[in-house]
């Protein structure tokens, strides 16, 4: 599994998802799903993310769990700087 | 100096503070990680001074992201993606000892990271003719005023607040890679005098740690920055 996913013909699929993914997040926004339409755009952006993260920069077969762990706490403190904020705001009453 | 002392001697890329090449490696890994997770919060920082506003402004966030080209976006971000590829495949080339091959991606890469930079100036420019940039001669042309046809119309000031957000964010995001394809162009050279071998070649795999983490901003800035309501 370690020499398969890192071989040319595995990091030529990869990019032909991420592709395929690019041409339907363009597609799905002219396409009127109310609420779904950022719901749907962030999820495929997020996947997109993972596929980079995980294959084109190595962490999913890192030998050094450090890596995963300063990963791991960094998404943390984004989930801190991002669900606290709109937690706040979100729940102000505008006037 | 015997044959044996040869065999063994150690690769002149390790310093003489690291044990060996594995440690050495794993310690520019961590470092170059910490230094990326202090990248997430700086643009983090920005995403969410942009998902505030936005929740605010709905309306006229989505009248102001109508007036961004998709076309160009998408373009960018295939362009960006590809990049991407050339890189991972510039690391496997470096694996492989393979030197040439090596110079070509990284090659490869700067000429996409430049396109990406000319498509994003092309743009710039629009918006500078279109009076969008914010400022004294801010303007939201009438065209892109109606808004949504449920909802209020738009807000001249709030659409302002998008693109002052879209210049910051975008334009932080093209200053890194700015800083990318700089990178590139000194990995190119050294490259080409063959400073990296399949032994070491970690310049090339943390430079591209660094390309990777850039393109994973773009891959959220495009759907949160042009495809916000695009529906009629």
């Amino acid at each position: 599994m370690a020499e398969h996913s890192s071989s040319v013909g595995f990091y030529i699929l990869i990019f032909a998802i991420l592709l395929v993914l690019t041409a339907t997040t363009v597609g799905a926004a002219f396409i009127n799903l109310g609420p779904l339409n950022p719901i749907l755009a962030l999820g495929i952006a997020t996947v997109k993310a993972l596929l980079v993260v995980l294959f084109f920069m190595h962490v999913k077969g890192a030998s050094e769990k450090m890596t995963k762990v300063v990963i791991l706490a960094g998404l943390f403190w984004l989930l801190l700087l991002l669900g606290l904020t709109l937690a706040d705001y979100g729940t102000r009453l505008w006037s | 100096m015997s044959h044996s002392s040869a065999a063994t001697a150690p690769n002149p890329a390790l310093r003489h503070h690291f044990a060996e090449m594995e440690q050495q490696k794993n310690a520019a890994s961590l470092g170059m990680w910490l230094f990326l997770v202090t990248e997430i919060m700086f643009f983090g920082g920005m995403f969410c001074a942009y998902l505030i506003y936005r929740l605010q402004h709905f309306n006229d966030f989505a009248a102001a992201s109508q007036s961004l080209s998709i076309k160009l976006g998408a373009t960018n971000t295939a362009v960006l993606i590809t990049s991407s590829l050339t890189v991972v495949l510039a690391v496997h080339a470096a694996r492989h000892g393979k030197r040439k091959l090596l110079v070509l991606y990284l090659l490869a890469t700067i000429v996409l990271g430049c396109t990406f930079l000319g498509v994003k100036a092309v743009e710039y420019t629009d918006k500078f003719k279109e009076h969008h940039v914010p400022g004294p001669s801010f303007n939201f042309a009438p065209e892109y005023m109606q808004g949504h046809p449920e909802q209020s119309p738009v807000d001249m000031r709030h659409a302002e607040m998008f693109f002052s957000l879209y210049f910051v964010m975008t334009g932080m995001h093209a200053l890194h890679m700015i800083i990318g394809v700089g990178l590139f162009s000194g990995l190119t050279w050294l490259a080409w005098k063959g400073r990296y071998t399949k032994d070491y070649y970690t310049p090339i795999e943390m430079a591209g740690l660094y390309w990777h983490f850039v393109d994973v901003v773009w891959i959220y800035l495009f759907p949160l920055l042009y495809l916000i309501s695009r529906h009629r």
